[in-house]
């Protein structure tokens, strides 16, 4: 941030972002994409238009869109400083490690124990 | 200003030069972003387990059989139908949240009050919801511990597991939302008494909207893994 920013200036920066009308258009994102996974799942799915593995991947993109929507806009983290920003975002490397991690101990559970 | 002080001399104002938070964000909100951070670990560790059982064992039990009911109106047939008014209510009251955060920035304490009224209820409906859906699968044999005898599927661990996971890790989310709502009528009822009028900041009110949004953000991951995939 610039030299001259006073701490009025970052209130006021704080407070940008979020209007009325931006709220219900994420809402209508996090609708749309939901009901995206409904049409997989009741639709595309039993009707074996794609298979089991492309709609979990697919799910699971989705999922992380909204996830995305959520964070930034609903509770404002694009908005913020970029070192909160990175700090936050950056802390989510462990759960990914932990994913594979626990994924390959399960595949090697499946295949030894089973 | 003296043209012969140094470089070394000269104030440096930047973010990361002392006296001041780099973050720029109040001490509160900053340690809510911190135990939220935390929070994502321990219902990660949760989730990350639940799929390693699930990747682990020959047969799970296939969520369009188990959720196909509403409970009340049909027994079956219905899949994913309940779970998505719940999904819907969820999301609807984070929205009427964000709602009351931004009317907390005008200061328009009527607006703040009305829409965490609509957020306390949504979150209220939402239990409502889970407890029908507990109890339904309750019903029908689902426990810590147990399930149904009629279950068909080859691998009975896997069945026990989902039903043990099912209902730790729903019942940790459920628990969050009731402590959102419990925060959130202590919030409105500060508002109420005009504690925020009088401090001039509705921060207070942007703090617990933080709160109650990561329990959303959480749902639509516990919705994912339990009812989708």
């Amino acid at each position: 941030m610039s030299a001259e920013n006073t701490t009025h200036n970052q209130h006021a920066v704080e407070h940008e972002g979020m209007t009325k009308k931006k709220i219900w258009q994420v809402f209508f994102y996090l609708l749309g994409i939901t009901a995206v996974e409904f049409f997989i799942a009741l639709y595309l799915l039993p009707r074996g238009i794609v298979g089991h593995g492309i709609g979990n991947f697919a799910y699971i993109v989705l999922t992380l869109v909204k996830a995305f929507y959520i964070v930034a806009y609903f509770m404002h983290l694009k908005f913020e400083k970029f070192a909160l920003k990175t700090g936050i975002t950056v802390s989510v490397v462990f759960i990914i490690y932990f994913i594979v991690l626990m994924l390959i101990e399960g595949n090697y559970q499946f295949i030894h124990m089973n | 200003m003296n043209t012969t002080v140094s470089k070394l001399d000269e104030l440096r104002t930047d973010a990361w030069s002392g006296g001041k938070s780099p973050f720029a964000v109040e001490y509160g909100k900053l340690m809510m972003w911190f135990f939220l951070l935390s929070d994502a670990f321990t219902f990660s560790a949760f989730l990350i387990y639940y799929g390693a059982q699930r990747f682990s064992k020959i047969s799970w039990p296939d969520p369009d059989v188990v959720f196909q009911s509403i409970p009340g109106l049909a027994d079956h047939g219905f899949p994913l139908v309940f779970v998505g008014i719940m999904t819907f209510i969820l999301i609807m009251s984070s929205v009427t949240m964000v709602l009351a955060v931004e009317a907390g920035h005008r200061n328009s304490k009527k607006e703040v009050v009305w829409w965490m009224i609509a957020t306390v209820i949504g979150g209220l409906m939402f239990l409502g919801c889970q407890a029908l859906e507990w109890s339904h699968l309750h019903h029908e044999g689902y426990w810590w511990g147990s399930f149904p005898a009629s279950y068909t599927g080859f691998d009975t661990v896997g069945a026990l597991q989902f039903a043990n996971l099912f209902f730790t890790i729903t019942g940790f989310h459920g628990f969050h939302v009731f402590t959102g709502v419990v925060i959130n009528i202590i919030i409105l009822l500060m508002v109420l008494a005009n504690v925020f009028q009088k401090s001039g900041s509705y921060l207070m009110v942007e703090k617990v909207g933080l709160y109650w949004h990561f329990v959303d953000l959480v749902w639509v991951f516990v919705f994912t893994f339990f009812y989708l995939v």
